[in-house]
């Protein structure tokens, strides 16, 4: 890792098989377009649909999904507070989205072994947004549309249009991953013991 | 003389104590952040706290939660046993004011029940959560927190056999830390209690929480402990947000209380950095 912050990339959504090979583990960008956005609940509806040998009700092929259950928006807005949810709890469900098409997911914590290897098999990352940013983030978020599951009121199937939109590549298509190498980095061992 | 407290006032409290703590990081968090932004040597753990700062900001001005996780609401009623609630029941109120909250505030409808089964969103947060202790007086005092669950998740207990000692509590609060990572949102701040039985512990460590980020204990063995283990969190490298980094937890407050021949109960109860607790006198 550098000593100073990289600038942020600009990318438009979705991720082309292209632009998923110029990402590297530690990159800034700044993501412009439309992902999609679903939580514990969403998934494990998604999961049951496919295991049923059904469509999902959107297509995640080449598409970008949010781990994220905003607040209800004020008045005159378009979401209230919309930051990241913990991904481990998608870490069963992920593999086989993934396996169906889906190219990247934003969240913040760690993932599974199970998922990281999916990852570099189909060639798909992880980004990382700010976990407790979620009045920031949500300035970066234009348009929100509930597309399924509105029964789960904030952890319903959304679909978003994002401005600027800013992570961090956690998992790069290469097997890269911050947290071990930011960790490793800071890491003073322990002689103490 | 028995002093009486209108039930509505109670609800009507918790209410407003709710929604200012979720809109409004507390001054105590504001300067641990910027001291953690200051002295933090990586730039990516450095770009996150300054962004927390930020957020900090806009949820202020524009009435948008911190976190989009607004929490289950865990109330501390410390009742005067001078004080007569009337015009409703107390436990009643203290739902009635969560309720309010969510509604008026925007807040996040985060609660289901049957947990185990169908998970029933409850609509509207409820129930909170309540810890009653009845003292001396004709106050009642109210601490409303908003707990979030991404550091909920992490915490953990552990009944150590007494002969584990100090260094036993040390490292298992540490390697709770660690094997927490990056998902509590580092930097976190790390209630611990000593002592007690299995729930007294935990509570120790939630009431650990309530204090003022950054004050340490004022049992000077007690504060010593607080400092050695923050040191020995902060040398683990996770850093805000897991990205690597000088500063994983912006403080360390330990709760204790005496506990059986043959035990050493310690409890760790996380939280992140949207340390969302208020309280009022009535």
């Amino acid at each position: 890792m550098k000593n100073n912050m990289p600038i942020a990339r600009a990318i438009t959504l979705p991720l082309s098989d292209e632009v998923l090979k110029t990402l590297h583990t530690g990159d800034e960008l700044l993501l412009t377009g439309v992902m999609y956005v679903g939580r514990d609940a969403a998934h494990k509806r998604m999961i049951e649909t496919l295991e049923a040998g059904e469509a999902l009700p959107v297509d995640l092929k080449g598409q970008v999904i949010y781990f994220m259950g905003p607040t209800p928006a004020r008045p005159g807005k378009a979401v209230g507070s919309a930051g990241p949810t913990s991904s481990y709890r998608m870490d069963t469900y992920s593999p086989r989205l993934i396996a169906a098409g889906l190219k990247g997911m934003i969240g913040k914590g760690m993932r599974s072994g199970v998922v990281k290897k999916s990852m570099k098999k189909y060639k798909a990352v992880y980004l990382g947004a700010i976990g407790g940013a979620g009045a920031l983030i949500s300035r970066s978020i234009k348009k929100v549309d509930v597309v399924a599951y509105e029964d789960l009121g904030t952890e319903a199937l959304r679909r978003i249009e994002v401005r600027d939109f800013p992570v961090t590549v956690v998992n790069d298509i290469y097997g890269g991953d911050l947290y071990q190498e930011g960790r490793s980095q800071y890491r003073i061992a322990d002689l103490r013991r | 003389m028995m002093r009486e407290i209108d039930a509505d006032k109670v609800a009507e409290t918790i209410s407003g104590l709710l929604q200012e703590g979720c809109y409004r990081l507390s001054d105590d968090v504001i300067h641990a952040l910027k001291l953690a932004h200051e002295r933090e040597e990586s730039p990516p753990a450095r770009h996150v706290l300054g962004k927390l700062l930020e957020n900090a900001e806009v949820a202020a001005r524009d009435k948008v939660p911190l976190c989009q996780d607004t929490g289950m609401a865990v109330v501390f009623l410390e009742l005067g046993q001078d004080v007569h609630i009337v015009g409703g029941d107390l436990y009643k109120a203290v739902q009635e004011g969560t309720r309010r909250a969510t509604t008026q505030g925007y807040l996040r409808k985060s609660v289901v029940d049957r947990p185990f089964s169908a998970r029933i969103n409850t609509e509207d947060n409820t129930p909170a959560v309540v810890h009653t202790t009845i003292v001396p007086g004709e106050k009642l005092k109210i601490t409303a927190l908003s707990k979030g669950f991404g550091s909920e998740n992490m915490s953990k207990i552990a009944m150590l056999p007494p002969a584990k000692g100090r260094s036993g509590v040390i490292d298992f609060v540490v390697a709770c830390v660690d094997e927490a990572g990056a998902n509590p949102c580092p930097p976190v701040i790390v209630g611990v209690g000593i002592g007690g039985t299995v729930e007294k512990c935990m509570l120790l460590a939630k009431e650990a929480l309530l204090r003022r980020v950054g004050d340490p204990h004022p049992d000077a063995e007690i504060a010593e402990l607080e400092s050695e283990i923050l040191k020995r969190i902060n040398d683990l490298g996770i850093g805000a947000m897991g990205y690597g980094g000088r500063i994983t937890a912006l403080a360390v407050h330990v709760e204790v209380f005496p506990t059986h021949i043959a035990s050493l109960p310690v409890a760790v109860n996380l939280q992140c950095h949207s340390v969302r607790h208020r309280e009022a006198v009535l």
